[in-house]
């Protein structure tokens, strides 16, 4: 008896397919002369060095510089304490809305036909094309005390712009597109198959989107979060026009930078701005982790 | 299960793609759904699975009609063609997915019995632990129909089940799946595109053309007498020559000779003759005259392309090697040619042309590819 060629395992992968990467790592027909490759590496260090990695030392080494105690005096000071608190709440507020606007609007637009699909596709991108400055005033226009919404907001006893609710708002619309944005290519390529089959197996819709659509995504949607949440602690223009800069109530981490530096209180100034470097620093490591990992997950769905 | 569908229409947009199908399909037959691409073989699956709703007409499964159920409440078993399999489980957790998801769960230790019997069934045990990345597209398919066989489905519907394998593996999987439906019994309907894979595998054949049935039959049925000019071109090549009937004799255009014909067409016909219906007969036999102009040798098949001497159109005819006539033809002899069987159908307005067209040229993208 011969044997049954689909019971087969796959082939192994060629080398260039392999984790551990190619044999060939360079290829002659493509390369410069030796004294090329060394200028233009230089060249790219000094620019990394010199515009990103310098400016991201200075910041630590001027928050220091009178010492740890001045340091430490400057963070806890109380309205440093309420700025870095109010910038971890809207993150913590606008980063879930966005998780949630982000997954609907994608599974919108990669698992549906409809009319107006290309519109929605150009409204998500709105915020990356719209100054932030822009969108804070449309928030005052609409809300504001001599806006659209102001009177009625103020019967009814509502703050929001010059409070919480208006931070969180423009926040959300700034970082609105990073998680639909990163979802949408990943999603749109998985197609429907997956869950079409969950549903012939007899799972509910909410099942399938638990069980198949949610784990086929994860990796995308971490990282989508990551950026977003980036952004929304770092955001300054539109948080600027809403927020009022009331001084332990209304100032997000980069406000207070700003109030400080503006007064010449730069170990102050440099102290929150560390604080939040290192929040960035953070996000960074972790996507980089993300990246990765996530990576290798994306080469394992394309593999077919 | 026995599966009546009646009166199925099914458009999308202004693209008819079902246009009035009519089927009956007893309980643990293996039916194919032959037809080219646009032909409205897949989307009558797709109907019957419940991912499409019919716009007009009945499907019944054992007398009750559950054309508005959703799919999940259908009980059928669905193979993709690109096997859709869950990338992130295991191949173990995709066989238990319709099982972890029903509302009646059975207990753990039911399930891993039930995964190990399938796993058994498709002869992967062993390979429980990988992820479908991990395996070959042979494998896959046949995960793929385990996890469609643990809900016990009332019928299994496979959509080109062999479409993205290669020929050796799509031999072996397709015998396969013949001796794997003899053990089952499940009903099975699956859909393709080749017509040696339909004849093959199936117990009848339903040849769709334009959202509507050309034929059903058996195997045999459908090559040896097929109902209309299209089932003809479609399940193998075919010579189209033109002819008359009178009085119950059939004469071909440009001969004197004449064969009986028991069809009921008179006047005016299009014959129908396959490249290996025809013979080679002496001189004086009765036939057609024609030149030859090319001779190709493929194993044990000798076939010739000729002219025929009153219109010079081209026919192909298909030889055994130990046919003692057809050896040693060159480019340039004359051959008389006589058919040995052949279909009759008026004559059509247009003749045409021998090849088909791949896809129906209006059909909408999406009415094809809407799975992917």
């Amino acid at each position: 008896m011969t044997a049954d060629a689909s019971l087969q395992d796959p082939p192994a992968l060629p080398p260039e397919f392999r984790p551990e990467g190619p044999l060939l790592h360079r290829n002659a027909a493509i390369s410069e002369p030796a004294w090329v490759q060394r200028i233009l590496i230089s060249l790219a260090l000094l620019f990394l060095l010199g515009f990103l990695l310098l400016p991201l030392i200075s910041v630590f080494a001027e928050a220091l510089r009178n010492g740890w105690v001045t340091y430490k005096d400057a963070l806890f000071e109380p309205d440093a304490i309420a700025a870095i608190k109010l910038t971890l709440l809207v993150a913590a507020l606008a980063v879930p809305l966005n998780l949630v606007f982000g997954i609907a609007a994608a599974w919108a637009i990669t698992k549906f036909e409809f009319r107006g699909k290309s519109v929605l596709i150009s409204l998500i991108d709105l915020p990356f094309s719209v100054s932030p400055v822009v969108a804070g005033v449309i928030y005052i226009m609409i809300f504001g005390r001599h806006g659209w919404a102001g009177p009625w907001l103020d019967e009814n006893d509502i703050k929001i712009v010059f409070a919480v609710p208006g931070i969180v708002l423009a926040t959300v619309f700034v970082t609105f597109p990073f998680v639909a944005r990163e979802l949408i290519p990943l999603m749109h390529e998985q197609g429907t198959d997956n869950e079409q089959a969950a549903l012939t197996l007899g799972a509910s819709g909410w099942k399938t989107f638990w069980h198949v659509t949610l784990p086929s995504i994860k990796w995308a949607l971490l990282y989508g979060v990551l950026l977003c949440s980036a952004r929304a602690m770092g955001e300054f223009g539109a948080v600027s026009v809403v927020s009022g800069h009331i001084r332990g109530q209304t100032n997000t981490m980069p406000l207070h930078v700003e109030i400080l530096y503006n007064e010449y209180q730069f170990a102050g100034a440099f102290a929150v701005a560390s604080i939040l470097a290192l929040f960035a620093l953070i996000t960074l490591a972790l996507k980089s982790y993300l990246e990765w990992r996530h990576g290798d997950e994306l080469a394992a769905t394309r593999r077919h | 299960m026995n599966i009546q569908i009646r009166g199925i229409h099914k458009a999308f947009a202004s693209f008819p793609a079902l246009d009035g199908v009519n089927l009956d399909i007893e309980s643990g037959e293996l039916i194919a759904l032959l037809g080219p691409s646009g032909s409205g073989k897949t989307t009558l699956l797709r109907t019957i699975a419940g991912l499409e709703f019919p716009d007009e007409g009945a499907i019944l499964f054992g007398g009750e009609d559950i054309a508005n159920r959703p799919v999940r409440e259908r009980g059928v078993g669905f193979v993709f063609q690109h096997y859709a399999l869950f990338k992130h489980m295991t191949v173990a957790e995709n066989i238990a997915f319709g099982l972890n998801v029903r509302k009646d769960r059975p207990s753990k230790e039911a399930i891993r019995q039930r995964v190990n019997e399938l796993l058994d069934l498709v002869q992967l045990s062993g390979l429980d632990k990988r992820y479908p990345t991990q395996l070959s597209g042979g494998q896959r398919q046949r995960v793929a129909l385990a996890r469609a066989l643990a809900i016990e489905p009332k019928v299994l519907l496979l959509d080109e089940p062999f479409g993205a394998l290669d020929a050796k593996v799509r031999k072996d999987l397709r015998r396969w799946l013949r001796e794997l439906h003899d053990k089952t019994g499940y009903t099975t309907i699956f859909v393709t595109h080749d017509q040696e894979e339909a004849l093959e595998l199936a117990d009848r054949v339903v040849v769709m053309n334009r959202g509507r049935i050309e034929q059903v039959g058996n195997n045999q049925q459908v090559y040896e007498q097929p109902a209309t000019p299209f089932v003809f071109d479609f399940l193998g090549s075919v010579n189209i020559l033109p002819g008359e009937v009178k009085n119950r004799e059939l004469r071909f255009e440009g001969s004197d000779d004449v064969w009986d014909s028991e069809s009921k067409e008179t006047g005016l016909v299009d014959i129908y003759v396959r490249p290996h219906d025809l013979q080679l007969v002496e001189a004086a036999a009765p036939g057609l005259d024609a030149q030859v102009t090319l001779v190709q040798r493929a194993g044990a098949v000798i076939r010739i392309s000729a002219n025929l001497a009153s219109s010079g159109e081209r026919i192909e005819l298909e030889l055994s090697h130990l046919d003692t006539l057809a050896r040693s033809r060159q480019p340039g002899d004359a051959i008389r040619v006589a058919p040995i069987t052949f279909g009759l159908f008026p004559r059509a307005p247009h003749r045409q042309p021998k090849t088909l067209p791949d896809v129906v040229p209006n059909a909408p993208a999406e009415s094809r590819e809407r799975a992917r």
